[in-house]
């Protein structure tokens, strides 16, 4: 027997009832955005056929902030404010990139403390980011529980970077050498308790979304990636962790403490949209079990490289011992030039891999600052993965990506 | 160091005449004398394993009238060569800004060209799509990541014509 195409099938059973039916193939083009509750500050421009997406062409660069053109007007640590604009609710993650790259080239070494508590501000803001991540593709998906989950969740870790950092935004922690403060028990109490906290909310998180059956629907077997598409494309983070790719810069290249830590890469085969909201559930709970070893390992120590700690006049030195270890650099600390050279890091942000790229020419100004975040990388990514699937699930596809536009177009 | 990298950079500088710096065993240099040999390479490096590009990335030279592209290039599904970063460069003049694309080798070059061209107007013979990224519709002059265009800076202390 032959198959007959669909709609001849269906032709001949409204013939049969004495009715007929004009099939007209539709094709179109669709704006979403540059403002919409879908899109965030990016236009989407897609190529329908029926409601089969052809073609998305992406119109980045509604929140083009310029930071690689204004690196070069600035001084190394004026910078510092500017970088972690991008991806503000990751803005640990996007300050420990640059100045590991930044220390790089200084050749600073940077004290066991310290180093310990860049993962634990780290780990902490890797928490809020992803449940911020979940929140958004709850309320992508029209599921209003977890959006406000999610947003109630995070503030939580957004508290203790507030009461480590000073800030509640933009955390200005890391700087050459070391970080700012340092960590006090009423921290550590409060981060234990969150911690507790937050796994029985995993648990409630898992029923309230991930069981449910019409955010499986939404979700299961919705933008597949394959693992060889994966690589092609270069995706990054937990959504190539789940189209079955091992690869996290903490294991591959650590920095931090994380090569003295004990922790999982949790890793899917799937690669459909469920798989990486599961990934980002499953970091959650790792980091977690690194900010609890943090807490009961870290060592004693200066949180300021030497070299830098010497130039402290003995005045603030004396306050600093005595109060709460918050630093006060000194005045010529904003203006030191690197020698020449270049360097390239690579970090573990909440969305995935995050490179710096600074060529110094002996100036106080960068010469040449490149900055590659996640969401950049996904572009080709997102632009790809929706090709040949339903108009319907372009937000889902969108979501489960957890592309952030700003840090998208730097 | 493996002993098959050392082949391949062995491999890299008598066979394309590549200029390799190791700077330590995670990072890198090949500097690619010729542009034209570009594809070669890329695709001799891709034939070992390395799969992705990280970044695109160009850097201007005034003086010198040249334009510098880097390639960060790096692999997902070898573990030893994740560890590393592979720099490939070369240099187009202001002459002739142009370059065969590598995103029929790499295909997450795509993003990073694109850009590169619309920041430093370096052309990449054989991109599909190679157009405006971030900038307006209406932008207008240099092109913005060269070091001719200047930002207009507001100093901190603002001098106000005193009045009498």
């Amino acid at each position: 027997m032959t198959s007959q195409p669909q709609n001849e099938v269906q032709e001949q059973l409204l013939a049969a009832t004495g009715m007929s039916v004009e099939f007209i193939p539709i094709q179109g083009e669709l704006n979403v955005g540059p403002q919409h509750p879908g899109s965030g500050h990016m236009r989407i421009f897609v190529k329908l056929n029926g409601d089969i997406i052809e073609d998305v062409d992406l119109d980045v660069g509604y929140v083009h902030r310029t930071v690689e053109k204004l690196s070069e007007n600035r001084n190394y640590m004026h910078l510092i404010p500017l970088v972690e604009r991008p991806a503000i609710l990751d803005s640990i993650h996007m300050n420990l990139g640059y100045i590991i790259a930044v220390e790089k080239i200084l050749g600073v070494d940077v004290p066991e403390r310290a180093q310990y508590l860049r993962s634990f501000a780290a780990e902490v803001n890797r928490i809020a980011s992803h449940l911020y991540g979940l929140g958004i593709l709850s309320i992508f998906l029209g599921h209003s529980t977890g959006f406000m989950w999610g947003f109630g969740d995070r503030e939580v870790w957004v508290t203790i970077l507030e009461a480590l950092t000073g800030a509640r935004v933009t955390n200005s922690y890391v700087i050459p050498g070391g970080v700012r403060r340092d960590i006090s028990q009423e921290i550590k109490d409060m981060t234990l308790k969150a911690i507790s906290y937050q796994r029985r909310r995993l648990e409630d998180w898992k029923k309230i979304f991930f069981y449910n059956p019409s955010i499986r629907a939404r979700l299961e077997n919705v933008g597949v990636m394959s693992k060889e598409n994966a690589i092609k494309w270069g995706a990054v983070g937990p959504n190539l962790r789940a189209s079955g790719v091992y690869y996290d810069v903490r294991k591959i290249e650590p920095y931090g403490a994380y090569d003295k830590l004990d922790f999982e890469i949790p890793v899917y085969k799937e690669g459909d949209g469920l798989a990486r909201g599961l990934v980002r559930l499953e970091e959650i709970e790792q980091s977690m079990r690194i900010l609890e070893q943090i807490i009961k390992n870290i060592p004693e120590g200066n949180i300021l490289s030497d070299r830098f700690f010497k130039q402290i006049p003995p005045t603030r030195l004396k306050k600093y011992w005595e109060t709460y270890r918050r630093i006060v650099l000194p005045g010529y600390y904003a203006s030191f030039r690197p020698p020449k050279g270049e360097a390239i890091s690579r970090v573990e942000a909440g969305r995935g891999e995050l490179a710096y790229y600074v060529v110094s020419d002996g100036s106080p100004k960068p010469y040449r600052l490149r900055m590659i975040t996640p969401s950049y990388r996904l572009i080709y990514v997102f632009k790809e993965l929706c090709k040949g699937s339903r108009y319907a699930d372009l937000v889902s596809i969108y979501g489960s990506l957890d592309y952030f536009p700003p840090e998208a177009d730097r | 160091m493996s002993e098959e990298l050392k082949s391949l950079i062995n491999d890299l500088q008598t066979k394309f005449k590549c200029q390799v710096k190791i700077e330590n065993d995670r990072r890198i240099t090949v500097i690619v004398p010729d542009k034209k040999i570009m594809k070669d390479v890329a695709n001799h490096l891709k034939n070992f394993g390395f799969d992705h590009v990280k970044a695109v990335t160009g850097i201007d030279y005034p003086e010198q009238e040249k334009l510098e592209v880097v390639y960060h290039i790096s692999s997902y599904s070898n573990l030893d060569l994740a560890k590393i970063i592979l720099a490939l460069r070369t240099t187009v003049t202001y002459k002739d800004p142009s370059l065969p694309s590598l995103y029929s080798i790499f295909e997450s070059a795509w993003t990073g060209e694109r850009e590169t061209y619309e920041m430093l107007g370096i052309r990449f013979e054989g991109h599909p799509d190679l157009r405006r990224f971030f900038l307006d519709e209406d932008f207008e002059g240099v092109y913005p990541l060269r070091k001719s265009f200047k930002i207009k800076l507001e100093g901190i202390f603002v001098d106000k014509p005193t009045t009498e």
